[in-house]
């Protein structure tokens, strides 16, 4: 097996908190690693003792291993070099580093999913500070944004992002590819507490069965018990026609996105800051949610230096009906949030909701109701959210209920 | 332990913050008559190198320049081209800073023509000074610590040579006309009052009186014509700009959540911030609260920046005092609005002034490569060891009511807080606030901050929790190779030495 050379990663002057490896499979000579690192002061030891590890996890004895660093996290040095040797030999073996504890939280139904923040799949940089702009959802994009021939990197660079860095609390997002390489990115995903996964160009629900075959069977291998949710995207005219079918296809799909990039061109037409060429696929896919009872998410926004623009972006997209949108830079989220925040009506009825369930548990009733109405505990739920997030948009205060309580005294 | 000799010269370990007071009188240069220079005032001469002649330059000479021409400076390296030519051997360099345009002298260092650098130093001349090259041992000051060290005779300049945007034949300087135009050349005033002999050089020889005269003819023994003291657009950034990155903008936008809640922002205060992309961000939304809230701040120290500007047009900036200009619009603004002062760091900063503007200011913000959980700080090495940095006006600036460091947690995998600093350029005392993109951490010293700020929803921390959080993630470090031998000297503002830098083993 003389002469197997393989490559991964990314380099060049701008690259940041990532490597690039070039892996050679040699007959003799050992283990050899040459390494060029930015931090070598620092971490050369340590990524010498990964690299040495890693190639012996696999169990190559003879290869020359080039390490040129950027400040690659282990995380990111570690997938580089599985998915260079991935490339080079068969294996199902899989060189996983720790599950942070910070990343076992599981997602809801009911969720806010104001803003989700598109992030490149092949880019570590960009991953290590998504969690702290607190966007509702992070995606972790194995689509559109990774070149054909770093589809394998960025599945094991993903893999272990989802394992090693820091969500911040965020709802866990993968966009999977188009199928039949979606579903091999399922095992890079499922057994690593992916709570949603988005589906691209979804155009019928055999497509989502599919894909819940494929899930259930490695939940089942991998004991994962959490549901994984699906957001199918919606990105052509046969998709909008087929909506309400593919937001009924199984319970696992908790909103529809619409993606008009592709739906213009699909359409023959141009997409305009107007959005009228998009009017109606927007109204019928909201309308295909609502009556399924899902979310309706709109699409990304893509001019991300103009903030007014967003702003009259997403009042149109709520009125709409629409309840969240897509962030391609982090300062869109609080744009969003703000545009997407719950209005001074929603915010009253969602304190007399809860104020409601508070009295009923204080008093040990197993029922609550608001007048002469009972209130559904997922109702509850999603006014408690409601609050919460008026609460952290500086809506209200923290102590909302003794002003709401004193307000209704008075 | 910091060693008690430098270069030869007995030096005094840093004692705490104001326990070191020199007594005694200032150094003075020699009496000059007006017998020695032309009546006709003309002191133009045909060279550097004549001039440099004339001044009797010799082995050992101490020589120094101003950085207003910045990366563009296109007249130190000549200094010692001349040096060369002429066969003159261990030259002390004093500028107030370097830059990587600089870097040809390093030839002259291995060389032997000079034998030590006294001043700020970046990139390519902190690494060779770090690897051990120079002969002498560095020394840093701060912009207030240089005017302190000539003024107590702790440096004896022997020839200054100040590159000058537009004089007249009698050295009647200043730096507002010219292709070099840099708005001003304050860091320069020590140095034409204390040298022995001060040179001008200049690209622009204007007509008799060239006022303002910033450097005052009266202290200038010739004047030197050359094509082009600097490149223009290595001198001033065309634009500064306000950083794009999402990070560094939420790092500045708890900054300024942070001193609105604090109440450390409120109507007619002082305050001071750099040039650097996050800095700008935080003057741009100060600037937003200060409009919102119909206040202004009576005063902005520069150096200054078209943001800062725009504070002053649109009236939520009273007046701005300026040691340097760092875009054009600064430039144009100091020649053209009233409010807009020339302030030579000469007083703002230095130690040996009757009063110190940097302890009046309320809020100044400030950059360090690393702090400590101790709150030490450091800006003149990485952790890595190397000397890449100057001091600048950072230790001087410490002085102020409220100082705040708002850096990235970790920069490419290296986190900013340490257990220990690599080296101490500041004490913790006066280091008020941390501000990362995780989170707050305000000096257990400051318990009136602590106690005003314990209901904020803003992410207050200790520095210990993000000292961990950015351990967690960046995993921990080996400790770099450094040898024992000592290659700089890190001088506190009175003078006296707070920490060295050592050798770097590759």
């Amino acid at each position: 097996m003389s002469n197997k050379i393989a490559n991964a990663g990314n380099i060049g002057k701008k690259v940041r908190s990532d490597c690039y490896v070039t892996l050679e499979l040699k007959d003799s000579g050992g283990i050899v690693i040459n390494q060029k690192s930015k931090v070598q002061v620092l971490y050369g030891d340590s990524n010498n003792e990964l690299c040495k590890d890693v190639l012996s996890f696999f169990g190559i004895e003879n290869a020359i291993l080039t390490l040129e660093d950027r400040g690659a996290l282990p995380l990111v040095i570690a997938a580089r070099i599985e998915a260079a040797i991935k490339t080079l030999i068969d294996t199902d073996k899989e060189y996983l580093l720790d599950f942070i504890d910070e990343n076992n939280y599981t997602s809801e139904k009911e969720q806010f999913r104001f803003s989700r923040l598109y992030l490149p799949g092949n880019s570590p940089s960009m991953m290590l500070n998504a969690g702290i702009h607190e966007p509702n959802g992070i995606i972790l994009d194995l689509e559109d944004s990774v070149a054909y021939n770093k589809k394998t990197e960025a599945q094991h660079l993903v893999r272990n992002a989802l394992r090693g860095i820091n969500f911040y609390g965020a709802e866990r997002m993968v966009r999977i590819n188009q199928f039949p390489k979606g579903l091999e990115d399922l095992k890079y995903l499922i057994p690593h507490n992916v709570h949603m996964l988005l589906v691209p160009k979804c155009e019928g629900a055999d497509q989502i069965k599919q894909l819940e075959k494929k899930i259930v069977e490695l939940k089942s291998q991998h004991k994962v018990t959490h549901s994984i949710f699906l957001m199918p995207i919606i990105e052509s005219a046969l998709g909008v026609e087929k909506a309400f079918e593919i937001a009924t296809a199984s319970e696992n799909v908790v909103a529809l996105a619409i993606g008009l990039e592709d739906y213009t061109a699909d359409l023959g037409t141009r997409r305009t800051n107007e959005a009228t060429e998009s009017f109606y696929a927007r109204s019928r896919m909201v309308n295909a949610c609502k009556a399924a009872g899902i979310q309706a998410i709109d699409s990304v926004f893509s001019d991300v230096g103009d903030m007014e623009a967003l702003k009259a972006n997403v009042k149109v997209s709520k009125g709409l009906g629409f309840e969240g949108m897509g962030c391609i830079h982090p300062r869109q989220i609080k744009v969003i949030h703000e545009s997407f925040a719950p209005e001074a009506a929603a915010i009253d009825k969602a304190m007399k909701i809860v104020n409601a369930f508070i009295i009923a548990t204080e008093k040990g009733l197993g029922v609550v109701s608001l007048g002469t109405k009972m209130i559904d505990p997922p109702v509850v739920k999603r006014a408690e959210k409601t609050i919460n997030l008026a609460i952290s948009l500086g809506l209200i205060s923290e102590n909302w209920r003794e002003d709401f309580l004193n307000e209704q005294a008075g | 332990m910091v060693p008690t000799e430098i270069n030869g010269e007995e030096v005094i370990p840093f004692k705490g913050i104001g326990k070191h007071k020199p007594t005694g009188r200032k150094y003075a240069p020699p009496i000059p008559t007006v017998l020695d220079y032309p009546e006709d005032g003309n002191k133009v001469v045909g060279s550097l190198k004549e001039a440099l002649k004339k001044c009797g330059l010799s082995d050992g000479m101490t020589i120094s320049t101003h950085h207003h021409l910045r990366n563009g400076d296109l007249v130190s390296n000549t200094i010692f081209d001349a040096a060369k030519e002429m066969g003159v051997k261990d030259l002390v360099w004093f500028p107030s800073a370097s830059f990587p345009c600089n870097e040809p002298i390093m030839v002259y260092l291995e060389d032997g023509t000079v034998n030590r650098i006294e001043g700020s130093m970046n990139g390519p001349l902190g690494r060779f000074v770090s690897q051990g090259k120079m002969k002498g041992t560095a020394v840093l000051r701060s912009h207030g610590g240089r005017a302190q060290a000539i003024q107590d005779g702790e440096v004896k300049i022997d020839i200054a040579v100040l590159a000058a945007p537009s004089s007249d034949l009698f050295g009647n300087a200043n730096a507002l006309s010219g292709p070099s135009a840099c708005g001003v050349l304050g860091y320069a005033t020590t140095d034409f009052l204390y040298a022995d002999r001060v040179i001008v050089i200049t690209d622009n020889l204007v007509d008799f009186p060239n006022m303002p005269m910033e450097i005052q003819g009266n202290y200038v023994d010739f004047v030197v014509v050359v094509d082009k003291i600097g490149i223009p657009e290595r001198i001033v950034s065309g634009t500064t700009q306000i950083t794009k990155s999402p990070d560094r903008l939420l790092i500045a936008e708890l900054t300024a959540d942070f001193l609105q809640e604090s109440e450390i922002l409120k109507d007619g205060c002082y305050m001071q911030a750099g040039a650097g992309g996050t800095s700008l961000a935080i003057g741009h939304y100060l600037h937003q609260i200060l409009k919102e809230k119909g206040w202004k701040s009576k005063l902005g120290f520069g150096g200054s920046t078209k943001y800062m500007v725009q504070m002053l047009e649109e009236g939520t900036m009273e007046h701005i005092m300026d040691a340097q200009a760092f875009d054009l619009d600064a430039v144009a603004s100091i020649a053209n609005n009233k409010n807009h002062h020339q302030y030579p760091v000469f007083n703002a900063y230095n130690f040996h002034s009757k009063g110190n503007l940097t302890s009046m200011m309320d809020i100044m913000i400030l950059g360090a490569t690393e702090v400590d959980v101790n709150f030490n700080g450091n800006v003149a090495t990485h952790s890595d060891g190397y000397l890449l940095h100057g001091i600048g006006g950072w230790q001087n600036c410490l002085h102020a009511k409220n100082v705040i460091l708002p850096i990235p947690l970790f920069r490419d995998r290296i986190s900013v807080i340490k257990d220990e600093v690599t080296t101490i350029c500041g004490p913790g005392e006066m280091i008020d606030i941390i501000v990362t993109e995780r989170g707050i951490a305000i000096n257990p010293r400051r318990k009136d901050l602590i106690e005003k700020m314990k209901n904020s929803s803003l992410p207050i921390k200790t520095i210990e929790e993000l000292k961990a959080e950015a351990e967690a993630i960046c995993g921990p470090a080996q400790k770099p190779n450094i040898s024992d031998e000592v290659v700089a000297a890190i001088k506190w503002v009175d003078g006296t030495v707070i920490d060295v830098v050592r050798k770097v083993i590759d």
